[in-house]
C-alpha cells in the first residue's frame, strides 16, 4: 500500500524481494546500499541469525528523487527464504506495492525456485492479490556459476507470462540496479493506472 | 483486490500532531511515533535528533505484526498493547486501529503507569482521526488530484538519471 503524504509532499512505496533460501535477496540489498549516494539512503537493517541467514527481514529505505514535487521513497524489504519461515514472509508481503522475484540460476535449485514462486502466489492470494496483476520483475541471479541452468529453461519454468526479467550476479552488482529500476518503474506505472 | 492507498492530507497531519504533542506533554515522553502497519512513518514528535525515525517505523510495524502472529498462535486475535523495558529508555506500543500504531518512547522522567493512562485517551482520539483518514482515502478525488495522475514516462525515467 503506497503512502502519499501531502503534508510532507512524499510518496512512499514498498518493494519486497522474494525467492528461495540463499538465492541472493540480501545480497541485492547490500549492493544497493553499498553503491547508493549516502544522501539518498537510510540505514540498512538486517534481522538475521548468527550465521547471517535472514531471520525476519532486511530493510533499506531509498529516496530516488522527486516526481511532480513529491519526494519519492522506496522501502526495500527482503523475506527469509527458508521454507519454514512462511509466517514471516506473509507478514512482510502485506502492503507491498511491487515484488522482485530472485531466482537462483543453479540447476539444482530449480525446484526451490518453482516452490518459492508458488509460495509467493499463494501468500499474495491470501491477501486477495493476484500475482498476475501485481508489479513484479524476475531476476535470474548467479548467472556466473558454471552449474547455471539455461535462460530458456528458467524462463519456461518461472516466467511464462513474460514479466520483465534480468540476468544478474548480485555479488558483483551485475543486474542489481537494472532490476531495481525496473520494479520501481512498474510500481509507479501501476500507481498511475490506479489514480485514473 | 489490490491494497488501498494511504493518503495523509494537511488537515489529517495537523490533527494527528495535536493529539501526539498533547500526549508528549501529558505522558512526559521523549518521542512519539504514529506508524502504519506497513511500516510507513505517518507522524512524529519529541526529541528526534539522534533517532533513525524511518527504521523505528519499520521495526515497530514488524514487531506489531510478529506479536499479532504470536497472539493468534495462543488463541488471541491480537496483543494490542506491548511494552519493551530498557535500562534508560522504554517503548510502549499500542495499536489504535487495524492499520495504525502509536509508539511512545519514554525514560525515568515518566512511568509505565502514566504512559498507559495517557495513551489510552490519546489512542481513542487518534483512532477517530485515522478513521476519517481512511474514509477520505476511499474518495480521494474529492480532496485533490493524485500526484500520479499526470505522471509521465519521462518523470519516471528522470528519477533514475542520477
Amino acid at each position: 500500500m503506497s503512502f502519499i503524504n501531502y503534508s510532507a509532499r512524499e510518496i512512499n512505496c514498498k518493494i519486497v524481494y522474494y525467492g528461495p533460501g540463499l538465492c541472493g535477496k540480501t545480497t541485492n540489498l547490500q549492493w544497493i546500499y553499498k553503491r547508493t549516494n549516502p544522501k539518498l539512503k537510510g540505514k540498512m537493517i538486517s534481522l538475521a541469525t548468527e550465521t547471517e541467514r535472514t531471520l525476519f527481514f532486511d530493510f533499506l529505505p531509498l529516496a530516488l528523487g522527486t516526481i511532480r514535487g513529491f519526494q519519492t521513497r522506496f522501502h526495500l524489504y527482503t523475506v527469509p527464504g527458508q521454507v519454514f519461515y512462511d509466517a514471516s514472509r506473509k507478514l512482510i508481503l502485506k502492503g507491498c506495492d511491487g515484488v522482485v522475484f530472485v531466482a537462483d540460476s543453479q540447476s539444482e535449485r530449480m525446484e526451490a525456485n518453482v516452490e518459492s514462486l508458488e509460495n509467493l502466489r499463494v501468500n499474495l492470494g491470501e491477501q486477495g492479490i493476484d500475482l498476475a496483476t501485481t508489479p513484479c520483475v524476475i531476476q535470474y541471479n548467479k548467472r556466473d556459476l558454471p552449474n547455471s541452468a539455461s535462460l530458456e529453461d528458467m524462463r519456461t519454468l518461472l516466467n511464462p507470462g513474460g514479466l520483465p526479467e534480468f540476468e544478474a550476479c548480485a555479488a558483483d552488482g551485475n543486474g542489481v540496479f537494472e532490476t531495481l529500476k525496473a520494479v520501481a518503474r512498474e510500481v509507479l506505472h501501476d500507481l498511475k493506472q490506479m489514480s485514473h | 483486490m489490490r491494497n488501498q492507498q494511504l493518503l495523509l492530507y494537511e488537515e489529517d497531519h495537523r490533527q494527528v500532531q495535536v493529539v501526539i504533542q498533547q500526549l508528549l506533554r501529558d505522558a512526559d515522553a521523549l518521542a512519539i511515533f504514529v506508524v502504519d502497519m506497513n511500516g510507513q512513518l505517518v507522524a512524529e514528535t519529541g526529541e528526534l535528533q539522534d533517532l533513525d525515525t524511518t527504521s523505528i517505523a519499520s521495526l515497530c510495524a514488524g514487531c506489531v505484526a510478529a506479536t499479532a502472529g504470536l497472539a493468534r498462535l495462543v488463541g488471541e486475535n491480537d496483543f494490542p498493547v506491548h511494552f519493551h523495558q530498557g535500562l534508560r529508555a522504554s517503548l510502549h506500543i499500542t495499536r489504535v486501529s487495524p492499520q495504525m500504531i502509536l509508539a511512545v518512547v519514554f525514560d525515568d522522567r515518566s512511568s509505565l503507569g502514566l504512559v498507559r493512562l495517557r495513551v489510552r485517551k490519546a489512542a481513542a482520539r487518534l483512532g477517530l482521526v485515522v478513521e476519517e483518514m481512511h474514509k477520505r482515502a476511499e474518495r480521494p478525488r474529492a480532496f485533490g488530484t493524485s500526484p500520479f495522475a499526470d505522471i509521465t514516462d519521462e518523470d519516471i525515467d528522470n528519477l533514475f538519471s542520477n
